[in-house]
C-alpha cells in the first residue's frame, strides 16, 4: 500500500497509508494539523497547501495551470509547492514525503 | 426559462473590457469581473484596502447608517490576522460531529414541515426559518432565541435600495447591544460570552469589537443563506434527476455543494477602496474611489471554467471565489458548507419532488447590469 509521511507545522512527522482518493483526503483522515481541505478537493480554498520534499517532486509531478494559479498568491508558496487535493493516492507517489508549511 | 437559472449579465464586458462601472450614492464602482483580476486584488489589500470608514466597501454603501466598523472584514493586515485567528476556532465547529447531529434535526424539522404543508413561501417559511434556527448553533444560543431573528423578517439586513433604511439596521444594532449587556452581566457560553472573554494583543476585546464582530456574524450570514437555500430548493424543483443522482451518489455532495456556491454566487460582489492611483485592466483607477471584487462574474469566467453556466454536480476544478479569496475569505464557510450538505442529503432522503407554484425574481441593478441572484418570492410544494 502507499505511504506518504507528513510533517506539520510543529515537526510531528505522520506517515499515512491508503489505496485510493486524493491525498488531502488521506491527510484527513490521520488528522495531518494544518489541512483542512476545505473546499473538499475542488482546488477553490487552498487549505490543502503542503511543500514537496524536493527530491520526491518528480513523483508528484508539478501543479497545473489551475492549481499554479491559486498557489501563486499564497505567502507561503515555494517551488515545491502543491494543493494536495490535487495528487491521487497511487503508487506513483508511495514514499514521498510532504511538509505543511507553517 | 427554468426559474432556477441565474443568467450571466458580465459576459460581454468582463470579456471585452475586464470591467463594468456603477454609481452608488455618488461614490462610484468600479467592478472588477475576471477571475485572475478579483483574486489579484482581494490578495494586495496594501492597493485595495478594507479598512476604510466603516460601511464603504460595502456596496450599496453603508457610510450614512453604520460608525461601528465590522470585524474582521473591515481591518486589513497584519491586525487582520489577530482578529482572524481569535475567531477561527469558533467558526469551525461546524466541523464537529456533535454540531452536524444538531444541525441535523434543525434541517430534517424544516423539511419534514415543508412536506407536511399543502404549500409554502419557500424564502420566509423554510429559507429564513433554517438560517435562523442553524445560526442558533454557531452563536451557541438557545433554539428559541431564532424566534425572535425569524419575526425581524428578511428586510432587517438587507443592503438594497429599502436597506439604507437607517432604522431597520438599527433593529439589529440595539439587539446587540442588548445582548452584550446581557452577557456581561452573565456570562455562558455563547459567542457573545467567549468573544468578551477573550483577548487580542494581552488586551480583553472592547465592547465596540465585540459588537463588530456580532453584527457582522449576523449580516454576513443572512441574506447569504437565505439565497444559497431558497436557490438550492428552485434549483432541485427543475432537476428531478439531479436529486435522483445524488440519492444514488451521496459520495458528491461535497462536490455538488461548491458547483451551488459557485454558479448561485449569493454574494455578488464586495468592494474595497483604491489607497493609491492605480491600473486594472488597462484602466485607471484614483486613488480614494472604490473598486468591487466581482465574485459573482468572476466565477462564470470562461477563462478557467469549462461550461460556466451550467451546474455540473461533480465539477472537479472548481477554483471558484463564492465564498471570496485570499485574507477575508468567508468566516461562515463552515458553517454555510454544513447546511447545504445536510439539506441536500435530507432532501435525497425525505423528498421525490418539489414543484413551483409561484416565483418573483429579485434583481440586483448594478450600473446597466442586471443580476439575479434569487427571488423576493417562490411558493412551492414539496412532496
Ligand atoms: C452561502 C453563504 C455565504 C456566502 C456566499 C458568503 C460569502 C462571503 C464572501 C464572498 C466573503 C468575502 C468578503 C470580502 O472579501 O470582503 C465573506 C466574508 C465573510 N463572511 Fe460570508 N458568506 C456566506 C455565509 C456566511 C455565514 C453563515 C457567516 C457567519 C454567520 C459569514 C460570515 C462572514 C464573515 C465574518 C466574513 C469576513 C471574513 C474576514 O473579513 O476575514 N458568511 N463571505
Ligand atoms: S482542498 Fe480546497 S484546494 Fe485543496
Amino acid at each position: 500500500m502507499p505511504k506518504i509521511t507528513f510533517i506539520t507545522a510543529t515537526g510531528e512527522s505522520i506517515i499515512a497509508e491508503g489505496t485510493s482518493g486524493s491525498v488531502m483526503e488521506l491527510a484527513k483522515q490521520y488528522n495531518v494539523s494544518g489541512i483542512d481541505g476545505d473546499c473538499g478537493g475542488v482546488c477553490s480554498c487552498a487549505t490543502c497547501h503542503v511543500h514537496v520534499a524536493p527530491a520526491d517532486f518528480n513523483k508528484t509531478g508539478a501543479a497545473s495551470e489551475i492549481e499554479a494559479d491559486m498557489l501563486e498568491l499564497d505567502d507561503n508558496v515555494i517551488k515545491f509547492s502543491r494543493l494536495c487535493c490535487q495528487i491521487e493516492v497511487s503508487d506513483a507517489v508511495d514514499g514521498v514525503t510532504l511538509t505543511v508549511p507553517g | 426559462m427554468k426559474v432556477s437559472k441565474l443568467p450571466d449579465p458580465f459576459k460581454s464586458a468582463r470579456e471585452d473590457k475586464g470591467y463594468g462601472e456603477m454609481d452608488d450614492q455618488n461614490d462610484p464602482v468600479t467592478m472588477l469581473l475576471r477571475l485572475k483580476d478579483v483574486r489579484k486584488s482581494a490578495h494586495k489589500y496594501q492597493t485595495f484596502t478594507s479598512e476604510a470608514k466603516p460601511g464603504r466597501i460595502v456596496v450599496p454603501s453603508e457610510v450614512a447608517i453604520r460608525d461601528v466598523r465590522q470585524i474582521p472584514f473591515e481591518v486589513d493586515p497584519p491586525m487582520h490576522r489577530d482578529y482572524r485567528t481569535l475567531v477561527e476556532d469558533w467558526f469551525r465547529r461546524p466541523n464537529a460531529p456533535d454540531y452536524q447531529a444538531k444541525l441535523s434535526v434543525l434541517v430534517e424539522e424544516v423539511v419534514a414541515l415543508a412536506l407536511s404543508a399543502d404549500k409554502i413561501e419557500v424564502i420566509n417559511e423554510f429559507s429564513l426559518r433554517l438560517q435562523s434556527r442553524a445560526l442558533t448553533l454557531l452563536l451557541n444560543v438557545p433554539l428559541e432565541i431564532s424566534k425572535t431573528w425569524i419575526d425581524w423578517g428578511t428586510h432587517v439586513f438587507r443592503s438594497e435600495g429599502e436597506a439604507l433604511d437607517g432604522n431597520k439596521a438599527a433593529i439589529l444594532y440595539d439587539y446587540i447591544d442588548k445582548e452584550i449587556d446581557k452577557a456581561i452581566a452573565n456570562p455562558g457560553e455563547d459567542m457573545y460570552s467567549v468573544l468578551l472573554a477573550s483577548e487580542i494583543n494581552g488586551r480583553k476585546l472592547t465592547k465596540e469589537e465585540v459588537k463588530g464582530v456580532m453584527i457582522l456574524t449576523f449580516a454576513g450570514g443572512r441574506d447569504t443563506v437565505i439565497n444559497a437555500l431558497t436557490n438550492t430548493i428552485a434549483y432541485f424543483s427543475d432537476h428531478p434527476e439531479s436529486l435522483i443522482r445524488l440519492r444514488r451518489e451521496p459520495e458528491i455532495i461535497d462536490k455538488t455543494v461548491e458547483e451551488l456556491i459557485r454558479y448561485f454566487s449569493p454574494l455578488t460582489h464586495m468592494g474595497r477602496v483604491v489607497t493609491e492611483d492605480t491600473v486594472v485592466c488597462e484602466h485607471a483607477v484614483k486613488a480614494d474611489t472604490r473598486v468591487s471584487l466581482c465574485w459573482a462574474s468572476a466565477n462564470r469566467d470562461a477563462a478557467v471554467f469549462e461550461r460556466p453556466n451550467e451546474v455540473i454536480l461533480d465539477r472537479k476544478m472548481n477554483p471558484h471565489v463564492g465564498f471570496g479569496f485570499s485574507h477575508h475569505n468567508c468566516l461562515g464557510a463552515t458553517h454555510a458548507r454544513q447546511i447545504l450538505k445536510t439539506l441536500i442529503r435530507t432532501l435525497t432522503e425525505k423528498v421525490s419532488s418539489i414543484e413551483i407554484l409561484e416565483s418573483e425574481d429579485n434583481i440586483e441593478e448594478l450600473g446597466h447590469f442586471k443580476r439575479k441572484v434569487g427571488f423576493h418570492k417562490l411558493v412551492a410544494v414539496f412532496s
